[in-house]
């Protein structure tokens, strides 16, 4: 029997894949998928050999920056990126955090000033020992990755 | 955006920290000159202040400068909805620098961004204070002679208190020991904690505070702020859990030292005034003196 693509091939553009299920309406919103004028497929509940159920976008003719592919790593690290050019896959990428977060995390202090005037939040990115954490550019409060809000 | 403003401690190096302290010895010794002549600042106080806001204008007007600005943000136009974005440009063209303490946290950083002339951060909700941590530097050197090695003792409330925070970041360049005070519900947070243990500061925590200074250079006692509780049980629950009384410095050292950022309620007995380890009043003498030095790097008079 014939096996078929549960989501149609791409020519040329940017495959953004394993994606969790529950992350993929995220992602579209990060990397402002809802506004993009490409042909997009959005697949999700898929089934996958690593993670279960996975989700899957397909952005045509567009290939994207590696610093704009990174916006995401916060959300979805286990994301893989693959860069196709006449059906090949000529680029796999795996996602790396980058050292400046804009706009898309949401300050968890509620006096900060990003909580309460029409400004966008900026955060950088520290390690220490085995942890990441956020540092507002503005209230200047640290918090885990694993706390933090998105936008 | 202008790169001379002032709104965290950890923008000044320990260099800039060493001079900001000698500038301010040599105000000191002489704080009427007219290097500020012909330039305005702008004192914009959307929050209560007393000794803040005096000591910026005293030293303005003893440096020669003008001051304008308002003291209770219900006569400005924030009351009426306008953006600190606005108030900034509009204040920003009319004067050589702006001294600003806001309620919320990182308005002074965001206003540095959006200004065409200095920011001083007098005070940014629970965050930075940088001018009272350079005045409390200048008070702990002042009184020991030194900043290296120093035992402090932090004490109150920990969690909330942007000065106590700032100075630990402050004296991080000078291998201090620390000792925090605090209650459960004010414990210092772990951020700072972290920020020590980095530094390779060595610190103990206690919940008592009689016995628990006898080592101490300096005992900083600082006020359970009310206005920073969302919880007021919580704040009923702590708010007079410490006071130091006189009979409590009998065994402690001789150049032990009691700062306080002030106001203070009822965290230090009244009697303890007049015992010579008391430094809070010339404490915030000193405050005039830093910040007419703060005003002149700012605007490189």
């Amino acid at each position: 029997m014939e096996k078929k693509l549960k989501v149609a091939a791409l020519c040329n553009g940017t495959v953004i894949d394993q994606i969790p299920t529950d992350k993929l309406f995220k992602v579209v919103s990060i990397l402002h998928l809802d506004k993009c004028k490409n042909q997009i497929t959005v697949g999700n509940n898929l089934e996958s050999t690593k993670i279960g159920t996975k989700g899957i976008i397909k952005i045509s003719d567009r290939i994207f920056e590696e610093a704009e592919t990174n916006k995401i790593a916060l959300v979805v690290p286990q994301a893989r990126i693959n860069i196709i050019r006449n059906f090949e896959v000529i680029e796999k990428r795996s996602l790396t955090l980058p050292k400046e977060i804009k706009e898309i995390v949401q300050c968890a202090n509620p006096n900060c000033i990003t909580n309460n005037q029409p400004v966008a939040t900026l955060f950088f990115v520290n390690h220490n020992n085995n942890e990441t954490l956020l540092k507002c550019n503005y209230c200047e409060r640290e918090t885990k990755q694993d706390k933090i809000k998105i936008k | 955006m202008c790169k001379n403003s002032l709104v965290s401690i950890s923008d000044y190096s320990k260099q800039e920290i060493l001079e900001i302290l000698d500038s301010a010895a040599d105000f000191e010794t002489n704080p009427n000159r007219k290097t500020l002549d012909g330039k305005v600042i702008a004192t914009l106080f959307f929050e209560p202040s007393t000794r803040t806001r005096l000591s910026f204008e005293t030293a303005v007007i003893r440096l020669g400068g003008s001051i304008i600005g308002f003291s209770d943000a219900s006569t400005s136009s924030s009351s009426k909805g306008e953006t600190l974005n606005d108030t900034i440009h509009m204040v920003g063209s009319y004067a050589d620098a702006i001294v600003m303490r806001h309620p919320l946290d990182g308005a002074a950083r965001y206003a540095s961004e959006i200004s065409p002339v200095p920011i001083i951060n007098a005070g940014d909700g629970s965050n930075q204070h940088p001018s009272q941590t350079l005045l409390d530097l200048y008070s702990i050197f002042k009184t020991q002679g030194t900043l290296e090695n120093l035992t402090i003792c932090l004490v109150g409330d920990l969690k909330y208190g942007r000065t106590v925070h700032s100075l630990i970041m402050a004296m991080s360049h000078f291998k201090p020991t620390f000792k925090f005070i605090a209650p459960d519900e004010l414990k210092m947070p772990d951020e700072y904690k972290m920020f020590c243990h980095k530094h390779n500061i060595q610190f103990t925590e206690e919940t008592e505070l009689e016995g628990n200074f006898d080592d101490a250079d300096i005992l900083y006692m600082t006020r359970v702020q009310r206005e920073r509780f969302q919880d007021m049980m919580e704040y009923e629950r702590v708010k007079n859990i410490y006071t130091l009384t006189n009979s409590m410095l009998n065994t402690t050292k001789q150049n032990l030292r009691i700062l306080h950022p002030l106001p203070r309620v009822s965290e230090i007995d009244a009697d303890v005034d007049s015992n010579p380890k008391a430094y809070y009043f010339k404490q915030a003498q000193n405050g005039l003196y830093i910040r007419q030095a703060i005003v002149s790097k700012v605007l490189n008079c």
